[in-house]
Formats: structure tokens, C-alpha cells, sequence
């Protein structure tokens, strides 16, 4: 039996074994700790999910790239021009001579051609942001091609407005793949699909070194990208718990932490040693109101609610530093975006709208709602705050996907959901909050408006006009009139609108978050 | 000739166990209320790629077809691939499982070699402060949430006193180091020969193994106090100390003795448990075990990956019960 005094000792062997031998990350490598569980694949064919999108953002070298401070401009990537044919159908791209492969290869049309191809081909999530041009398996081929080694001809089947296009092809979906390498990894027709889940064929200023998913995903900078990244190298480790992340920081394992908490985003602001960066994300947090409900079908009940919401309260006290007040449906960084925020908290207003409405006693609802948070403190607020306005909900906590699955069945009758932007084009969201050309249940098109169970051939009118508008000014005006229009009218209570933190520790800088996972970028990085 | 009876009984019950295991759970994840295509697709799919993937996964054909192929699939080892990870659910098993096996296998060790003699060590003292201390120690080792613990010993032994390294299965330097033999860390790192290598992973599962170690240690020392009290008040025992025999050779020769066969199951259940993945802790310590795996598998819908974890999980228990009969008739003979 061992004795106290050796028990006692055991702490003490074990430091002097073991410890304290930890230093900081190398100078040369950038370590970021980050939930990276959603990757699914890292094909940007395939790839739709947050971690996976900023990844392939940095691995895959677009046609086309918005501008970092003003998203209106659309800069040259690997095409250095372009030009529409006078029928807005035809679109021709002239590719860098410059550009190379991690492979050393040069970057050419027929590559350019074959990943847009293959993005229709393989038709995975995102595919549908290049097909819905016009392109289906059977013409894609025939309709993107290269015509000689620097020129890209891309037919689409009608005019659409110019920068939707363009803002589809800066999509990760468009980042351009090296056909010989992809087609040499290829298993049956998946076109390289399996191996690029993991592996990369990219021009981008990253190359990935090694993937395992919910564990590490490894970047070595690609020496033939024309101003290579500072670090050598980037390690992006899973880790899920925020206070972990926040004790790597504080301890130097980590270089960045992704996903702090407001408490942890605290302690990082009170720190000298760290610098705290936010950002707007394209996320938003909003209440969708099924209108086959009889009380939501009319517009003074849904009105209603959204006089009873305390944005402000919720902003400051539930989510302050992760997510801010915001009421249109598109988010803060896109083109078109407003920042109007006419909703506050008014239950008397919203008392007297519903007794209008022919509810003078008040509306129960059930509310479905993520358990997870913070919607689930959101839904309990909310909870406190409609019974000050008569309505009486009953909150139905759920697993997200179970939410979501209620919600795109329309078995609910309210709910929390959150909705990220495709690619920076305003039609991404335009789309979703205003179109449903068909309410029935047999719909091929399910927005979020369908899943509302609300038509409004107005407004799905004008957001399928403004897409094909040509004239910049006017398709702004446009989408921003469609915004206070849905704020107005639709079944929807947008509230908030998330703001992507990064701890950094100093002297670390350059990393710069965008509104999209795949605006990301890690290529300024620099360790001091 | 009865013993073999017994014994092909046991062996005959395993088949069923698992068929068993895989029809609940099957079903279970056929009822939840979550659209697995979803898990698939994303939740920002267009409806004609959701549609197009649930007639890919045959989830329109019934139930009973779905389970007939599910199984007709196992049956040729096919676990099916897991949506979450895109690999093979067998791959990740392959991945995720050896990473618990060399966590739960360094806890348990913990575990037994400072449950055991506490255990054996508060039942001989009953009453006197020494067995105060060790059951209120037990007590809260219990009574503590694991990820209560699993934090603190971050907060005081990585970032306070710096003793221990962060989370993670290995070093971001050590990455990629070790060729992938047996998944075991420590093995193929001591087989590659890669020594600084099997340094660095002895320093990353240290903690995690003794906060895993230590939360289980407070349910073995409370199991061998308990059933070291019972064996010590026995005639044999008495008979032992009138025979002049020392105390070390009473307690440990003919008390401890008494105890192993029941102390055995404690164990092999706590192992079996271990096994199954201690989600908080993989989770706080970033370990890439199996329990994190079959988390997030469900988090996220993955069937077959749950599927997967489960049967394996629950192949394991069969195995260590299995185990734990075969070491009873080694060990019992009235069980003979």
C-alpha cells in the first residue's frame, strides 16, 4: 500500500516529469482554435457549411472577388477582365496569365470551365448558385467552355443583372479547381469529389496539408501564390468548449480564438495581451410565423408581435458582443443593406393592434425553438416579454435540426430560426425572405417565405424583376424598398444580426473576418 | 458437461443481444423528429436536392424494407459513411475508437491503482479520520460534474501552474509524425520508435486520464470499502487472526481474495463505461474519441454514424460481460 508521503509526492513527480515545458505556438505557424465539427467536405463543389466555406475561401482562387471595404465593387481574381455580350447572355472572361497551381501549373480556362461544370454536374448543396443560371448536366458543357487557354465563355439563359452573376461566381462554389489533378483522383464520375473532401487542388494562397475531420484541419502556404502568406504554416484545431478556447489564448497555444462567449469575449477585451475583432456576419436571427395559423395569417397579429419584442433588451443583456439589433433581411455589409430599426418594444401598441385585429383577449401560441444557446434564453425572454402584450406562447424546446425540420414542414406555429446568406449578391436573400411563386405543398421552391406559408405576389414579382435589373442605382433602391416592405408586411420578426468574433493574441495581426465564411481570409496573417 | 452448456448459452446470447441493439436503434433513429436528409444536405439545400437525396438514402421505401437492407448491408460489414465526417463509418470507428480505447485503458489504470488500496485502506480503518477523508473525497469525486472537474484541472494545472499542456490528443509539432498503425497514440509512436513523439502524447493524455481516472476511482473506492467491510466481519477472517497470521496477509490473502470476483464486475463495468466514450471529458479536453463521434453524430442526424458507434459500443460491453463471466469461473470455483 503506497504511503501518504508518496502520495502526497505524486503531484510534485509528476511536474518535474512533465512540466513546465510549454511554449508559445512556433513563429512560423498560426494556431486558431475553432468549433470545426460542420465540416462536412472541403470540395468547394461541395462545401456549404461555415468552417468548411472559409477554408475552401482561402484554398480556392475565385474568377471574380468584392472588394474587402466596399462589397458594391467587384475586383479581378484570376480573370483580369470581362465583358456581356449586348443581350446580357453571353459573358466573356479573360484569364491572369500569371496565376499557378499549388502544382506549379498554370491556372487556365479549361480549369476555370471544368470546376463551374462540375459544380452543376455533381449538383451537391451549393450547386445550385451556378445552375440557377440556366445550366442543367446535359448543356453545362456546352454553355461554360473555354474557347483558348486565357478566354472563359459562360452562356447563360437570360439577361440577369450583371453583378449577380458576378457575386454568384465569387461564391466558394466558384473557386476554381485543377482539372488534372482532381480527374486523376476520380472514383466513377465523382470528378475528384472524394479525395477533394480532404486534399485541395487550389491556387489560392493555402494549400491543405491535412484534414481529420472534427479534429484538425492543417494549411501549408502555397509557395506559387504571387505574394505567399507570412506564416508557413495554419492549424485550425477543433476545439469545442469557448473556455478552452479562451485558456489556449491566455496560455499561447492558441494564436486565435474563434468562438468565445460573451464572458470570455470580456475577459479577452480586459486583457492587454489580446485583441478582440468583430465583425458582422450574414446570419441573422429571426421569428418566422406560420400563416396557415388563423391568428398570423393577418397582418395586424403579426404586426403585433413584433411590437412585442425588446430588441434592444435582448441585444444588450442576452447577446451583447455576439449578435446586434437589426431588422432587415439583409445583413449589415451586403450591397443594399438598411440599417433601419423601427420596431422597439411597445406591448400597449401591440395590445391595441391585436384587439383590432379581433383578438381582444390576447393569442396562444406554441414556440418552437432551438434548446440550445442562446436562442433558448431568446425564446424565454421573448416569452416574459409577449405576455406583457397578450400573447400567451408555450415554448417547445428542440434539438436545431428538429426545429428546422418542423419549420420547412410547416408544422409550427412560431418559431426562432437562423438564416445565412448563400453569396453576397442581395437575390441571395431576396429570395428566400421574398419569393414563393408556389404556397402548395407540392412547391419545388421552399424559401423561408413558403415555409411561412406566405405568397406575396408583389413582392416575389419584384424580387424576380430586380435580379434582371441592369441599372446598379435602381436594383439598390429596389431591394432596399423590398426590405422595408417585408419588415412591414411579412411573417417574419427579424431581430439581430450576428457579429463573428476573433480574439487575437498580440502581436498577431491581419486576420480579417467577412460577412461570408468564405470572406475570410488568413494570407496577411502575421506573427509580429 | 454442464459448464460447456452454460458457456455456449452465453456465447448463444451475444447474436441476440446485438440484433436486439440494432433493431432499437434502428428504430429509434428512424422516429426521431429530425429529417436525416437535412444532416445530408445542409439546411440551406434547394428542395429538389433534398428530394433527390431521400430517394438516394431509400428513406421513401417503409420501415421494415430500410431495416432489411440496413442489416443486409452490416452483414457484409458495410457500416455505410457518415454524412458528418464523408468517411466510411468504419474508417471513423477505426479513427475515433482507439483514441477512447487508450483513454478509458490509462483512466481505468488510475482509477483501480488508487480506488483499490483506498478502498481496501478506509475499510480496514473504518471509523477513524483516514476513512472520513477518503469517503468525503469519493463522495465528491462522485458528486462532481466531470466537466466541473475537467475545467478546473485545466484552469489550475495548465494555466495556472503550468504543469500540464493544453488540449488535444498530440502537439500541432508532433502532427502527422506518427504512421497510423494500431490508432493507439502511445503504441505506434513506441513501435515507430518516434520518442519524443510517445513523450509528448504520455504528457496530452495525462490529465484527461486522471481527471477520467479520478471521478471513476471515487466509484471503485467506494465499491471495495463496501465490500471489504463485509469480507472483514467474516469467520474466515476471524479464524485467520486467531491463527496468528499478519494483518497484511488477513486482509489481502483472505478478505481482499473474497472481494475479487465481485470487485471484478465493478471493474469491468466501469471499463465497459469508460469505453463508451466520456463525452464531456473528450469534448473539454478536445479528445477525438468515440463519445464526442456519437455525440455529434446525433447532434447532427448522421444515422449510420450513430448506428456505427452504437453497435460498436455495445459490442464492447457484450465483450467485457462476456469477459467478466469467463474470468468468474476462472477466478470462482463454486461457479465451476
Amino acid at each position: 500500500m503506497p504511503s501518504r508521503r508518496a502520495l502526497l509526492a505524486t503531484p510534485l513527480i509528476w511536474a518535474s516529469a512533465f512540466g513546465p515545458a510549454f511554449a508559445d505556438t512556433p513563429k512560423d505557424t498560426v494556431v486558431m482554435a475553432k468549433r470545426i465539427d460542420d465540416i462536412i467536405s472541403l470540395d468547394p463543389q461541395e462545401s456549404f457549411e461555415y468552417s468548411g466555406g472559409e477554408i475552401c475561401g482561402n484554398v480556392y482562387d475565385k474568377l471574380v472577388n468584392p472588394d474587402d471595404d466596399d462589397p458594391t465593387r467587384i475586383n479581378p481574381m484570376l480573370a483580369e477582365r470581362w465583358s456581356a455580350s449586348d443581350d446580357g447572355r453571353t459573358w466573356t472572361f479573360h484569364l491572369r496569365g500569371d496565376r499557378k497551381f499549388a502544382s506549379g501549373a498554370p491556372v487556365t480556362a479549361e480549369d476555370a470551365a471544368f470546376s463551374l461544370q462540375r459544380a452543376v454536374i455533381l449538383n451537391k448543396p451549393p450547386g445550385f448558385i451556378i445552375a440557377q443560371f440556366g445550366f442543367t448536366r446535359d448543356n453545362v458543357a456546352a454553355r461554360i467552355r473555354a474557347t483558348d487557354e486565357r478566354t472563359l465563355v459562360i452562356e447563360i439563359a437570360e439577361r440577369q443583372a450583371p453583378t449577380f452573376l458576378l457575386y454568384c461566381l465569387s461564391a466558394a462554389v466558384g473557386g476554381v479547381v485543377e482539372k488534372r489533378v482532381a480527374l486523376s483522383h476520380a472514383v466513377g464520375d465523382d470528378l475528384g469529389n472524394g479525395w477533394l473532401r480532404t486534399n485541395s487542388a487550389g491556387s489560392g494562397p493555402w494549400v491543405v496539408r491535412s484534414a481529420r475531420a472534427s479534429e484538425v484541419v492543417m494549411l501549408d502556404a502555397n509557395p506559387s501564390y504571387p505574394q505567399p502568406p507570412r506564416a508557413r504554416r495554419m492549424v485550425i484545431r477543433h476545439v469545442a468548449d469557448p473556455a478552452v478556447q479562451l485558456l489556449l489564448l491566455q496560455r499561447g497555444d492558441a494564436d486565435i480564438a474563434r468562438d468565445l462567449l460573451p464572458e470570455g469575449v470580456k475577459a479577452a477585451r480586459a486583457d492587454p495581451r489580446f485583441e478582440v475583432l468583430a465583425e458582422a456576419k450574414a446570419s441573422l436571427v429571426h421569428l418566422s410565423m406560420n400563416t396557415r395559423h388563423p391568428a398570423l395569417a393577418k397582418p395586424e397579429v403579426r404586426e403585433a408581435l413584433r411590437w412585442a419584442i425588446d430588441y434592444q433588451g435582448i441585444g444588450a443583456n442576452l447577446v451583447a458582443d455576439t449578435y446586434r439589433v437589426h431588422q432587415a433581411f439583409l445583413p449589415m455589409g451586403f450591397p443594399a443593406a438598411v440599417a433601419d430599426t423601427p420596431y422597439r418594444y411597445d406591448p400597449a401598441r401591440a395590445r391595441a393592434l391585436l384587439a383590432g385585429a379581433g383578438f381582444p383577449d390576447g393569442i396562444d401560441l406554441t414556440f418552437d425553438h432551438a434548446s440550445s444557446s442562446p436562442r433558448a434564453e431568446i425564446a424565454q425572454a421573448l416569452q416574459a416579454q409577449m405576455r406583457e402584450a397578450g400573447i400567451r406562447l408555450t415554448l417547445q424546446a428542440g434539438e436545431g435540426r428538429q426545429v428546422l425540420t418542423k419549420v420547412r414542414a410547416r408544422q409550427y406555429e412560431l418559431a426562432i430560426s437562423l438564416w445565412g446568406a448563400d453569396y453576397l449578391d442581395p437575390h441571395s436573400n431576396a429570395q428566400t425572405f421574398c419569393v414563393n411563386e408556389d404556397n402548395s405543398d407540392a412547391s419545388t421552391n421552399r424559401t423561408s417565405a413558403w415555409n411561412c406559408a406566405w405568397a406575396d405576389p408583389d413582392l416575389t414579382a419584384r424580387a424576380l424583376a430586380a435580379v434582371k435589373e441592369a441599372d446598379a442605382a435602381k436594383r439598390i433602391a429596389e431591394y432596399e424598398a423590398m426590405q422595408r416592405d417585408v419588415m412591414t408586411r411579412g411573417p417574419f420578426a427579424i431581430m439581430l444580426q450576428e457579429i463573428g468574433i476573433a480574439a487575437l493574441r498580440r502581436p498577431l495581426t491581419g486576420f480579417r473576418q467577412g460577412p461570408l465564411a468564405d470572406r475570410t481570409s488568413y494570407a496577411p496573417i502575421a506573427k509580429g | 458437461m454442464r459448464r460447456y452448456r452454460a458457456l455456449a448459452a452465453t456465447l448463444a446470447s451475444v447474436p441476440i443481444t446485438l440484433f436486439g441493439l440494432i433493431l432499437i436503434t434502428f428504430l429509434i433513429g428512424r422516429v426521431v423528429p429530425i429529417d436525416p436528409v437535412l444532416a445530408i444536405v445542409g439546411d440551406r439545400a434547394p428542395q429538389d436536392v433534398v428530394a433527390r437525396t431521400r430517394l438516394e438514402l431509400g428513406l421513401d421505401r417503409p420501415l421494415p424494407e430500410q431495416f432489411i437492407r440496413y442489416v443486409g448491408q452490416l452483414a457484409q460489414g458495410d457500416f455505410g459513411r457518415s454524412v458528418m465526417t464523408s468517411n466510411r463509418v468504419s474508417t471513423d470507428i477505426a479513427r475515433f475508437f482507439p483514441a477512447t480505447l487508450e483513454l478509458a485503458t490509462a483512466a481505468l489504470l488510475v482509477a483501480v491503482l488508487l480506488g483499490v488500496p483506498l478502498g481496501v485502506y478506509a475499510a480496514v480503518r473504518q471509523g477513524s479520520w483516514v476513512d472520513t477523508v477518503i469517503r468525503v473525497v469519493c463522495l465528491s469525486g462522485y458528486s462532481v460534474p466531470i466537466f466541473v472537474l475537467a475545467l478546473l484541472a485545466l484552469l489550475v494545472f495548465y494555466a495556472t501552474l503550468q504543469w500540464a499542456p493544453g488540449p488535444g490528443r498530440q502537439s500541432v509539432m508532433f502532427d502527422g509524425m506518427v504512421e497510423q498503425r494500431t490508432g493507439l497514440l502511445l503504441v505506434d509512436a513506441a513501435l515507430a520508435g518516434e520518442w519524443e513523439a510517445f513523450r509528448d502524447a504520455v504528457k496530452q493524455i495525462t490529465l484527461p486520464a486522471l481527471v477520467l481516472g479520478l471521478s471513476n476511482m471515487a466509484y471503485i473506492a467506494r465499491m471495495t470499502r463496501a465490500f471489504m467491510l463485509e469480507s472483514l466481519q467474516g469467520e474466515f477472517v476471524v479464524t485467520a487472526k486467531a491463527k496468528g497470521l499478519s494483518a497484511a496477509t488477513v486482509i489481502w490473502r483472505h478478505a481482499f481474495s473474497n472481494i475479487l470476483v465481485r470487485l471484478l464486475t465493478v471493474i469491468v463495468l466501469t471499463y465497459a463505461g469508460l469505453l463508451e466514450g466520456a463525452v464531456l471529458t473528450e469534448t473539454i479536453f478536445s479528445w477525438p474519441g468515440l463519445g464526442q463521434y456519437l455525440t455529434g453524430s446525433l447532434l447532427n442526424a448522421d444515422m449510420n454514424a450513430v448506428l456505427g458507434a452504437t453497435l460498436v459500443v455495445g459490442l464492447t460491453y457484450v465483450v467485457l460481460n462476456l469477459l467478466s463471466d469467463l474470468m468468474y469461473r476462472v477466478l470462482d470455483p463454486r461457479v465451476r
